[in-house]
């Protein structure tokens, strides 16, 4: 039921809004990328900024995504504050150097001399059948890379906040968000995202986590779709009795390491959920993050709960045994009480 | 195309050829010390010689103004000497000191200076040229005239992202000059072998974009031909194209002996076409400078190149504690 009070957004409305209040104040904020204009991006993230802002300062990009992304590297080291968008995760194949050798080094390289203040936002998540060039998450070879912060919002009201701290970063954000989360009509969407946001701007800060569900017995740590899997299965294993306790990450770069150690100390049982691949990934580094920081501390193996290490297939039979999901995260519970 | 070059009687004062002498020889005479450190063992990993090409970026920073961007590839201490950094900064970020411009954390291929508006210094051949569109796409959104100038090779002109950044340039109008500094080898691999073309600064034509050949080895030349492209960059135009033919004397890097080339061919060019003899027949002839001005500055030079030899060996290396600052902007920073 909504409260009176309430404004519910979508996380793209959210996004699309933080922009525009950051635009009204900031002339050196512009959004760059291919159909964020007229068309108002593909997961609605840029909609109505066209209207407001127009061509000069949401400007529609040649599909060119090493030249727009290098030229927003420019435009920062210059005083500006470009909010470019990378319309799928995927596409990282075409224009990764001017990612991570360019934005995410010439902050280091300079030696402080130059900023680099800018936003890459990124569409991320499968689970619409497709196919295995539009679906991947990749939070792994983002997060693994220094000289970029990342972050992945679950929902709306963090979304706007990240949005906004990301824009007045000085150095490079990487904004995740996950197309299931997005609101969008044609894809479905999850409903948990869809949460109040509050009407004047905010910021959260960058490299925080959050436990969004307290419990005693299990720690489920994930981040964008993987928090409602979490939640679902919290539910579930309630009702069995035993007390889950999710940690939202909601930045992948600074990790909180300390929110997660803390809760595992706490409930002494840890599973990851991440719909990034299991090997060499976020996974892992949150699993190290506990054992090598004090081992004492787990009653249990950690478990993970990770897309196999395939190519993302089409065939959605094939796709939905693939991804996380919450019956997943109960039976990895059942596996760490049988062990 | 035949390539421009400058008149027999050009129109210039004296005080600017002695300047073009000047920056021109501070160039080399800093790269053949940094050629002898590197010899020592004090620079380590690559190091790219300017030297030969020296008229290309004297000639260009005649044509620009306060408040104009560079920004270049790895072959780039040419680059900033010529914009006015301080030559012992470059030199102690050579050596990998904390008085270099990037602490030591970048080296030779990777330095920058607001102050001076050079934007670096890239080690991966042909990514500068997105960046230096841009620049010229915040200096144009910004409403000054301040134009980009954006450094690249023969052999980056191979690379797709060029084209991305032709088309782009031109469909904003951006105000960027696309220099192509053609030193005839792309590493190793000679012009002919590697582009299809002769002449590289035709290729704007695709995109609307105007271009013209230039004799780099004429600084005169490079002048007149960055003012016409300066010129149209600050009228609004769009980009334009300055393929400037040069040649470097030394190996790609202090590690290439150079042996896809003759002996012959590389003395031919030094005995012939040099940049710096040029100016200094111009001044000499035109007596514009005696011989005694021309030592004086060769003087002041040597003082200034030795000096920065002396601070970049002298600057300590960095403490350990600074390889955890600068990683963002703020004091972030990922701890395990």
């Amino acid at each position: 039921m909504t409260k009176s009070n309430e404004r519910k957004l979508t996380i793209a409305r959210a996004m699309a809004e933080a922009t525009a209040q950051e635009m009204r104040i900031d002339p050196s904020v512009f959004v760059m990328g291919e159909d964020i204009g007229p068309l108002g991006g593909v997961y609605g993230n840029t909609r109505g900024l066209i209207e407001e802002f127009g061509a000069e300062r949401i400007r529609d990009t040649p599909i060119s995504e090493t030249a727009f992304i290098g030229a927003a590297v420019g435009a920062a080291q210059d005083g500006m504050r470009p909010v470019v968008e990378l319309m799928f995760v995927d596409f990282f194949g075409v224009c990764f150097d001017a990612i991570y050798n360019l934005m995410a080094k010439n902050i280091y390289f300079s030696g402080g001399n130059v900023k680099v203040p800018m936003v890459l936002m990124t569409s991320t998540g499968g689970g619409y059948s497709d196919g295995g060039q539009h679906s991947q998450c990749l939070y792994g070879t983002f997060a693994h890379l220094p000289g970029m912060k990342v972050v992945a919002p679950s929902n709306a009201y963090d979304a706007k906040g990240l949005m906004t701290a990301a824009m007045r970063d000085d150095s490079p954000v990487v904004y995740m968000y996950h197309k299931g989360l997005q609101g969008m009509g044609w894809l479905g969407t999850e409903a948990g995202a869809t949460v109040h946001v509050p009407e004047e701007p905010y910021t959260l800060e960058i490299g925080k986590a959050k436990v969004v569900r307290e419990g005693k017995d299990v720690s489920i740590v994930s981040c964008g779709m993987g928090v409602h899997n979490a939640l679902k299965a919290a539910k579930t294993l309630e009702a069995q009795g035993v007390s889950a306790e999710v940690v939202d990450l909601v930045s992948l770069v600074p990790l909180d390491r300390d929110t997660i150690r803390a809760s595992v100390a706490k409930t002494g049982r840890l599973i990851v959920v991440d719909e990034d691949y299991m090997s060499y990934g976020l996974s892992g580094e949150i699993i190290a993050s506990v054992t090598e920081h004090d081992i004492s501390v787990l009653k249990a193996a950690p478990k993970r709960v990770a897309f196999p290490d395939v190519p993302i297939p089409f065939a959605r039979v094939m796709e939905q045994f693939c991804l996380p999901n919450p019956d997943k995260i109960v039976a990895a519970w059942d596996e760490m009480q049988a062990a | 195309m035949a390539v421009k070059k400058s008149s027999k009687k050009p129109n210039v004062s004296a005080q600017e050829l002695q300047a073009y002498y000047h920056d021109m020889l501070l160039i080399r005479r800093f790269e053949e010390k940094a050629g002898q450190l590197y010899g020592m063992g004090l620079i380590g990993g690559f190091c790219h010689l300017y030297i030969g090409q020296e008229a290309v970026v004297v000639g260009l920073e005649a044509a620009a103004k306060e408040g104009d961007k560079r920004v270049t590839s790895y072959r780039d201490h040419g680059h900033m000497l010529a914009c006015g950094m301080d030559p012992n900064g470059v030199m102690a970020e050579l050596t990998g000191r904390i008085g270099g411009y990037s602490k030591g954390k970048g080296g030779s291929m990777h330095m920058f200076s607001k102050e001076k508006h050079f934007y670096g210094g890239h080690g991966i051949v042909g990514a500068q040229v997105p960046i230096g569109a841009g620049l010229a796409f915040a200096d144009k959104y910004k409403g000054n005239d301040n134009v980009s100038f954006t450094y690249f090779g023969d052999g980056a002109a191979n690379q797709g992202q060029v084209y991305e950044t032709f088309n782009m340039a031109a469909l904003w109008k951006l105000p960027v000059i696309f220099v192509i500094e053609n030193n005839q080898y792309a590493m190793g691999t000679a012009q002919a072998r590697s582009t299809s073309s002769p002449d590289i600064f035709t290729r704007g034509a695709a995109f609307g974009i105007p271009g013209e050949a230039v004799d780099g080895m004429d600084v005169l030349a490079v002048k007149a031909a960055g003012d016409t492209a300066v010129a149209h960059c600050r009228a609004g135009k769009g980009p334009y194209i300055l393929e400037v033919k040069t040649y470097r004397y030394r190996g790609h890097s202090m590690s290439d002996p150079a042996k896809y080339r003759t002996r012959e061919e590389v003395q031919k060019m030094r005995e012939e076409k040099d940049a710096i003899e040029h100016v200094r027949d111009l001044l000499l002839t035109g007596k514009h400078a005696t011989e005694d001005d021309l030592k004086a500055i060769d003087k002041s030079i040597k003082e200034i190149v030795n000096a920065s030899a002396e601070f970049a060996k002298e600057s300590p290396e960095p403490a350990l504690e600074e390889l955890w600052t600068d990683i963002y902007a703020d004091d972030a920073s990922q701890t395990a």
